[in-house]
This record gives structure tokens, C-alpha cells and sequence, in this order.
């Protein structure tokens, strides 16, 4: 896959580093791993199975992912516009601006609920004028996807504004110059340079939206089979003396993460194509990746 | 990233939201953490005898969480028609916001609590470290796992109980008791964030020789772990842990829902309520159905938090309040 | 405000950060206003006692100390593992680069039961840590830099990992050609581009390290002064319904980890700005590697 590099580190150094990377990987998060499967399967596949078709867990995997899907392009969108203009721009307060889109980070997710129920809860500054038109933010959909756009607020700028610095702007700078509008400029240059660390925040973000548990469970109100997402209904079994229910519907979420897996090797494979087919159309020229 | 699969994740989501979205009388019953096999068991039998009684079928909706936790949302916003908690506090707090009446203790009999429970030791098997009383829990090498006493119901109670059972022994007071919690916090090597996790910490991770728990829980701690690791012990005396239930009037005169709310918590008290309590382990107040489970509940002498620390609202302020007796005895000096 | 240096052909700068300001406000900047507010109800007399109170001080130490020690460490092992993900074949490689993201998908409170149950001193691990060497880990303040690690590990990883990959063969090529040992390389070449983003990354574990509750309170222990963390307190103010405390101390955390994040951004910068220009000084032609610029515009 890679261009075996002319300037490589000895075979010894690679193997130590490789152990020393992947014994963390086994040691910290192998183990967990292992062991949420362990407690889930326990009693054995068929409570294991039963578990995972309660009608409340299968309306938790609903909202759980009804929840990412809504709050992921809005962070989409987000992270791309404010990665272009800090990371191509120079501007006054450009440090301040990444670090207030780093804060959400450093608040604590029961903060970021109680954030919510401050501003929408009955006796917050807009409670009155809610209740009075029988709108519902609070221990309802809105209110737990605007908790999960919080939470998930700086995943993919963060991931892109490091990598965008690190390209500059000389491409962006050529393709304009060259005569592209804005739109092919992006499309065509920035789009294909950023796709890594956008997949990667993309992943990031929607992982952390479908595991997050803190801030949502402040403004979820619990409701079962209404309100609790997949994280939420976890808890919620381990405390009800479930534990193979709950470690069901964790390793559930543990799969998710895998699925950046299947997501990564199709993306993989495709560019590699890609790369093939550009290589057949122009065989004298270099081609990028 | 693909069409087909975003709108088959759309589809799968919206199909599993879809039931939702019915329109009948519902009641939102917000209630604290462990009750759900309580209520999992009582709503079915309501709704069966609400409707032969009125030819109304409702639903009943269920919301478990933290007791404190559960009634700060009930304040700010979650539309509970009923709520059912661990300690009257809870109730308290939603009484002052004026979200449910100010006697709420005499909307109902028994102070508005329907069944009690206790709390009793859960020892390893064979009691190695011979604890009886109280007393025992405090000798040096015997390690307690309780939940944290100033962040969870079940920890208050724990509090409460062993503050008591001092001050309730001879030439026992407030400094007599005082210090024998010192004593009791030097053998708690840890304080688990809730309930279940004092539990699985004892039993599963086999930390510590005693938990203190509510005895309601001994009976789920056996359904899930098995019978044979540990036993019950009954000390001499403990607390009557009174669990209350309440009408949120606010929400039930907002939504219609009163008559139901009024059914659902009455019914509590019926034969069929008590049974049921008494079938998940708690105490029925009803003097016959307690009778015929008596065997489920050894006698134990108990004190109530009224009568000991003259109600919870003295009982917050005196000890879990920041700088209460339990700050205190964490205090360096 | 307006910079007009030459640079600014590219366009979509004002949209693009007017749409993300306002962004910003709507979400962040407003409900942490309202929190802040919320704390002004308060004198700064009585502000400045729930702040500094004997357990408030304690929890900041402990929570800072083992964020940052959490972060630490996954600065060092997260910049290997970036490396031996992107760098290296080896069997299972796609595996441990999916395993990488499962921190974000474990809900927390899943993760803290089951680090404590394999930290404990009957889990898997812990019977043979105390076991053989005496030394504990769940239910001490160690057992929080365990969690923490755990918790916050993505972040390093993932920002350091697309930078590697963006990493110009030719870069390294040139080096060793001018003589360098892959150690010199490594250390002059290597370091300095992806330094930036690991700084990154250990500012977002530290950040997130801070905040962390629902798998920190399982393992931790919680005993007041020794292994008690600052949300934990707050929300044992939430317990006693003090909001007004608890938002003092969700005022602390969130004024104190502004500094901080403020103080590695400005380094991030300074040391971004530092690379640019010095392989500018360098090689003015091999930065932003015109082939590639030219293959893609046309």
C-alpha cells in the first residue's frame, strides 16, 4: 500500500515500536474490549440475543442513531468552514477562536446538561416562553440532540485545523490563480487534501454523539422507550440488576466503533482506484497520493 | 457518506420511533433506580383494574434515574403526572418549587408512603468476620462498602441509619455519634457512585466483608449473583426507610390527567399494591398482607427519620448539607 | 482585524468565519455566558470561598494532576501508535486502528465498570499489579489516570495520525540523502511537522481528561481529599439542589482549563509558525510540492 520509503528505520526499531504500540492498544483498550464481551456473553448467546430484541433497547439503537445522523452535518459543516478560515487565514484573535472551539471539550458533560436546562428548563430564561406555546426542548428530541451537538461541537474542526496547517496554502493559492472558482478550489483541491482527517473526525464525532452519555443524560428526563438513548438504556439495565442486558447493548456500541473499520477500508479501496485510474489517464504525470 | 445506507439507518430510525406516537391518556411515572421491577410488575395490574373499574385503558410510562436527579428534572420541565422516590426530601424539593402540594403527606395514608424497607448488612458467606450489630462494623480490619453518602439515596440512608442506631444506644448523643461515624468512614475504603455499583463492587469485585444496603436489594442481589455467596444479616435495630410517592398537581391539572394520577397511586395501597411490594421485597403497610409474607421480613427493631432526627429536612441540614456532619468528619484538621 | 497581506487570494474568508462565529456563539459562547451569569448571582466574597474551599482545592489537584498525567502519556504512546498505524504492515494493523476509536463509542459509565473490574485487585490485571508488586490501582487516584488514558486515548492518535500520513516521502528522502541518521530525521525533520498536531491533541485529551465523570467515578474511589474529582463535587452540590454552588465550581474548572488551552494554543501556534518559516528558510520550492498542486488543478 505504502511507497516503501528509501529512508526507513532499521527492522529492530520498527518491531520495538510496533510492540510497544500495540501492547498499549491490547493493554488499555484490547482488555475493556474483551471484557464487555465477556460480561455479555456470560449466560450465553441466547440471553445475549434476547437482550438486544427488548422492544426498549431496539427504540434505543433507533434514537441513538436518529440523534448522530441529525448532529452530524450540522458539525460537518461547522468544522470545515472554521478549519478553512483559521487554518488559510491569518486574523487577529486567531488563538482565541481555537481555544473557545476547543471549550466544549474541558466542560464536563454534566455541565453542558446543566448548561441546557439553564437556558430551556422550566425555570431557565426561555422556560416561561416555551411552556407558554407548549414547546418541548427539554427531556425531548431537541434538547438531547442539541446536548449532543455540544458535546460533539469541536471533533472535526480540531481534526482539520492541524492538518490544514500543515498543507498551507500554496495549492489552494495555484488552483485560483489557475482561474478555479471558490466551489472548484474546494471540491477539486482542498476536499481531496482533507479527506483523511475529515473521515477521521467524522468518526470521531459520531462515535463520541452515539456513546455519549453525561450531558444527554441530564436533559434526556429517562423517559423509557421515549427518551433514553442506547448509552442512557445501558445504564439503566446495569442498574436494574441486568448486567447481561446492559453488556449487550454496550458491545452494541462497541461494534459501532468497529465500524470504522468496514468505513475506512471501503474509502481505502476506492481511492486506490481511483489512483489506478488517474494513473491509466495520465501516465506521465506524478499522481498525488 | 452513502445515500442508500443513510436512508436505511433514516428508515430503521424512524420506524423504531414510530409507536410513539399514539394518543391516549398516558401517566409519566418518574421514579428512582431500582424500582423498576416494582413498577414493571404494578403497571400491568393497574391498567387491567383501571379499565374493568372504568372502561379507560391508560399507559403508564416509566422514567428511572437517580432519585435526586429525577425530581431536579421533574422541576425543570419533565412533565411527571405521579413520582415515586427513595426519600421524602426529593418530594420536599418539588414542594417548595410548588409543583406538588405542600401537605402532599396527607394527600395519602402513611405519609404518603405505601411499602418501607430497611437496611440490613450483606456479609460473605459464613459470616467470617462474625458481624451482628452495628458495633462489629466499626472494629479494625473490617472493611464496609457503602455508596457515597452525600450523592445517593441509598448512601443517606446508610448515613442516617448508623447515626441513629449511635444515637439510640445508652448515654448515646450527637458527639457519641459523631464519633462513631469517624470510626465507620475509617473502614470505608471507597464510596461507590450509586446503589448497583456498591453491589457489584462487594459482590462481583469481592471488595470489602460487609455492604449496607436497603433489604429489598438482598432479594435482586440473589436473583442475579446467586444465593450461595453471601448472607443477610439483620442488625438489632435499623431504619424505616419510608419510599413516597406524590402527584405532581402542576402537571396533572395542565394535562387532564388527575383522576388517573389519584387511581394509580391509590391503588398502591390496594391488596393488589401491597402484594406486589411484598412480592418485590418491600414492606406492605397492609397488616394482612404483610402477615401472609412475614417470613420475607425478619423482625427488626426500627426508628424513623420523623421520630430520630425529626424530619429530613433537620436531617439534610445537619448532615449532608456542605459543612454538615459528614463534611466534618472529612475535614483535615 | 482585516489583514491585507498578499495571501489573501483564497477566498470564502469571511463566510466561512462568519458562519462558524455565529455558530460558535449560538452553541458555546451563549449557554457559557448564562453559566457565568448564573454565578454572578453570587458576592465575589462568596464566589471566592465556595472556590477555594479545602475539598474544592483538593478536587482541582486531583482532577489537573491526573488529566495531566493521563495526557501525558497518551502524548508518548499515542504519537507511536499514530506512527506504527501508518508506517508499519502488520497482521491485525486495520483491527487496532478501528480498536483506536472504541473510547468515543464505550458509553463512560460502560468503560469505568469495566476498567474497575479489570483494575480491581480480583480483576484480571489487578490480582497480578497487587499481587506481585503491592501496588493498587482501582479505587486510588491511580485508578483515575487509568480511566482518564483510556477515555481521552483517540485524541493524540487521531490528530497525529493524518498529518503522518500527509508526511511527504521526499521529505525524509532529501534527509537521509543529505547524510542524515533516521534518528537526526526523526528528531529534525519528522518531530517539528507533526509536533503541531500532537500538541493538539494533548491539549484536547488534557481538555477532555478534565471534564470526565461517568467512567472516572467507578474507579476512582470518590473519598473526599484523597480520590475525589471536581465533577464529582459538583455533582454533589447538584445532590443538595445547590445549583448556584455547583455552577461556582463549573465557573473554576471552566476559567482555569480556558488558560491552559489558550496557553498550548498560543505555543501550538508559535511552533507551527516556527516550522513553516524555517522550511521556507530551508527549500523554498519543496514546501506545498507543486506536482501534486498542478496534478490536481488540472
Amino acid at each position: 500500500m505504502k511507497v516503501r520509503r528509501a529512508a526507513a528505520e532499521t527492522p529492530a526499531v520498527r518491531w520495538t515500536l510496533t510492540a510497544i504500540g500495540v501492547g498499549f492498544l491490547i493493554f488499555f483498550l484490547g482488555l475493556p474490549l474483551i471484557a464487555v464481551f465477556v460480561e455479555a456473553f456470560r449466560s450465553g448467546w441466547a440471553p445475549y440475543w434476547e437482550a438486544l430484541q427488548e422492544k426498549d433497547t431496539l427504540h434505543a439503537v433507533g434514537l441513538t442513531v436518529l440523534v448522530a445522523v441529525v448532529v452530524l452535518p450540522f458539525n460537518i459543516a461547522f468544522g470545515v468552514a472554521a478549519a478553512w478560515a483559521i487554518a488559510k487565514f491569518e486574523f487577529w484573535g486567531k488563538s482565541l477562536l481555537t481555544t473557545l472551539i476547543d471549550l466544549p471539550f474541558a466542560v464536563s458533560p454534566v455541565v453542558a446538561g446543566l448548561l441546557f436546562i439553564l437556558i430551556f428548563g422550566a425555570n431557565g430564561w426561555m422556560g416561561p416562553l416555551l411552556q407558554s406555546h407548549d414547546i418541548k426542548i427539554i427531556f425531548a428530541l431537541p434538547g438531547m440532540i442539541i446536548a449532543t451537538l455540544f458535546i460533539t461541537f469541536p471533533y472535526i474542526a480540531r481534526e482539520l485545523i492541524p492538518l490544514m496547517q500543515a498543507q498551507g496554502r500554496e495549492e489552494e493559492e495555484a488552483a485560483v490563480s489557475l482561474g478555479a472558482t471558490g466551489f472548484q478550489m474546494f471540491w477539486r483541491v482542498t476536499l481531496p487534501n482533507i479527506k483523511w482527517g475529515l473521515l477521521y473526525g467524522v468518526i470521531l464525532a459520531n462515535a463520541r454523539a452515539m456513546g455519549e452519555f453525561g450531558a444527554v443524560s441530564v436533559v434526556s428526563g429517562h423517559i423509557r422507550g421515549e427518551t433514553n438513548t442506547l448509552p442512557l438504556h445501558v445504564e439503566i439495565l446495569y442498574n436494574e440488576y441486568n448486567s447481561v442486558g446492559a453488556f449487550a447493548a454496550a458491545s452494541v456500541l462497541a461494534l459501532l466503533a468497529l465500524v470504522t473499520l468496514i468505513a475506512k477500508t471501503i474509502v481505502e479501496w476506492r481511492m486506490a482506484k481511483e489512483t489506478e485510474m488517474l494513473n491509466a489517464a495520465l501516465p506521465t504525470e506524478k499522481t498525488a497520493s | 457518506m452513502n445515500r442508500s445506507l443513510l436512508s436505511a439507518v433514516l428508515l430503521a430510525a424512524g420506524l423504531s420511533l414510530a409507536p410513539v406516537a399514539q394518543a391516549q391518556t398516558s401517566l409519566l411515572n418518574v421514579s428512582y433506580d431500582v424500582a423498576r421491577d416494582v413498577f414493571k410488575d404494578y403497571n400491568p395490574k393497574f391498567v387491567a383494574a383501571y379499565k374493568a373499574r372504568t372502561g379507560e385503558t391508560v399507559e403508564v410510562k416509566q422514567s428511572h434515574a437517580g432519585s435526586t436527579k429525577q425530581v431536579r428534572a421533574v422541576a425543570d420541565g419533565l412533565e411527571a403526572d405521579v413520582v415515586t422516590m427513595n426519600q421524602a426530601t426529593d418530594i420536599m424539593f418539588l414542594a417548595e418549587k410548588g409543583l406538588v402540594a405542600a401537605d402532599w403527606t396527607k394527600k395519602f395514608p402513611n405519609d404518603a408512603a405505601p411499602y418501607t424497607s430497611t437496611m440490613v448488612f450483606i456479609v460473605r458467606k459464613g459470616n467470617p468476620k462474625a458481624i451482628k450489630d452495628w458495633n462489629d462494623l466499626i472494629k479494625s480490619g473490617t472493611s464496609i462498602i457503602i455508596p457515597h453518602p452525600k450523592n445517593t439515596g441509598n448512601g443517606r440512608w446508610t448515613y442516617l441509619a448508623a447515626w441513629g442506631n449511635a444515637l439510640k444506644q445508652p448515654g448515646g448523643n450527637d458527639k457519641s455519634a459523631a464519633a462513631y461515624l469517624s470510626a465507620f468512614f475509617k473502614n470505608t475504603p471507597l464510596f461507590a457512585p450509586g446503589g448497583r455499583d456498591a453491589t457489584t463492587t462487594f459482590i462481583q469485585r469481592g471488595q470489602g466483608d460487609v455492604l449496607v444496603t436497603f433489604e429489598s436489594e438482598a432479594e435482586l442481589i440473589a436473583r442475579e449473583f446467586g444465593r450461595g455467596g453471601f448472607e443477610v444479616v439483620y442488625p438489632p435495630q435499623s431504619i424505616l426507610t419510608e419510599l413516597p410517592v406524590a402527584i405532581v398537581d402542576k402537571v396533572v391539572d395542565k394535562r387532564g390527567t388527575r383522576k388517573q394520577a389519584q387511581a394509580y397511586l391509590e391503588y398502591l395501597w390496594s391488596k393488589d399494591g401491597q402484594t406486589n411490594a411484598a412480592e418485590n421485597y418491600l414492606r406492605p403497610r397492609d397488616a394482612e398482607v404483610f402477615k401472609k409474607y412475614a417470613d420475607r421480613f425478619p423482625a427488626v427493631k426500627t426508628f424513623t427519620v420523623d421520630e430520630t432526627f425529626g424530619g429530613w429536612a433537620k436531617a439534610t441540614e445537619a448532615h449532608f448539607k456542605d459543612g454538615g456532619s459528614f463534611d466534618q468528619i472529612y475535614q483535615v484538621k | 482585524m482585516k489583514s491585507n497581506r498578499p495571501h489573501r487570494v483564497l477566498p470564502g474568508f469571511n463566510l466561512s468565519l462568519g458562519y462558524a462565529l455565529v455558530y460558535l456563539s449560538l452553541l458555546v459562547l451563549i449557554p457559557l455566558g448564562g453559566l457565568i451569569a448564573k454565578s454572578a448571582e453570587l458576592s465575589l466574597a462568596e464566589f471566592w470561598t465556595l472556590a477555594t474551599s479545602q475539598r474544592s482545592m483538593a478536587s482541582y489537584r486531583i482532577t489537573f494532576g491526573t488529566s495531566l498525567l493521563a495526557a501525558s502519556i497518551n502524548a508518548v504512546f499515542g504519537l507511536i501508535v499514530a506512527w506504527v498505524l501508518v508506517r508499519y504492515e502488520f497482521p491485525g494493523r486495520r483491527f487496532f486502528d478501528a480498536l483506536v476509536d472504541l473510547p468515543f463509542a464505550l458509553p463512560t459509565a460502560v468503560a469505568g465498570i469495566t476498567l474497575t473490574t479489570l483494575y480491581a485487585n480480583t480483576g484480571w490485571l489487578g490480582q497480578y499489579i497487587e499481587g506481585q508488586w503491592g501496588f493498587k490501582i482501582a479505587f486510588t487516584p491511580w485508578g483515575i489516570v487509568v480511566a482518564l488514558t483510556f477515555v481521552t486515548m483517540p485524541f493524540v492518535v487521531r490528530t497525529v495520525q493524518p498529518v503522518i500520513e500527509d508526511i511527504e516521502a521526499e521529505v525524509e528522502e532529501a534527509a537521509a540523502t543529505l547524510g542524515a541518521t533516521r534518528w537526526q530525521t526523526f528528531w529534525r525533520v519528522l518531530l517539528p511537522g507533526v509536533f503541531p498536531a500532537l500538541l493538539t491533541g494533548f491539549a484536547l485529551a488534557f481538555s477532555r481528561a478534565i471534564g470526565e465523570f461517568g467512567s472516572v467515578i467507578f474507579i476512582a474511589g470518590n473519598i473526599p481529599l484523597v480520590s475525589e474529582i471536581t465533577p464529582l463535587l459538583i455533582i454533589a452540590k447538584l445532590e443538595q439542589y445547590d445549583l448556584i454552588g455547583a455552577t461556582v465550581l463549573a465557573v473554576v474548572m471552566l476559567v482555569i482549563s480556558f488558560v491552559l488551552l489558550l496557553s498550548i494554543n498560543l505555543l501550538q501556534w508559535w511552533a507551527a509558525n516556527r516550522h513553516r518559516s524555517e522550511a521556507r528558510e530551508l527549500d523554498p520550492g519543496s514546501t506545498g510540492n507543486p506536482a501534486n498542486t498542478q496534478g490536481a488543478a488540472a
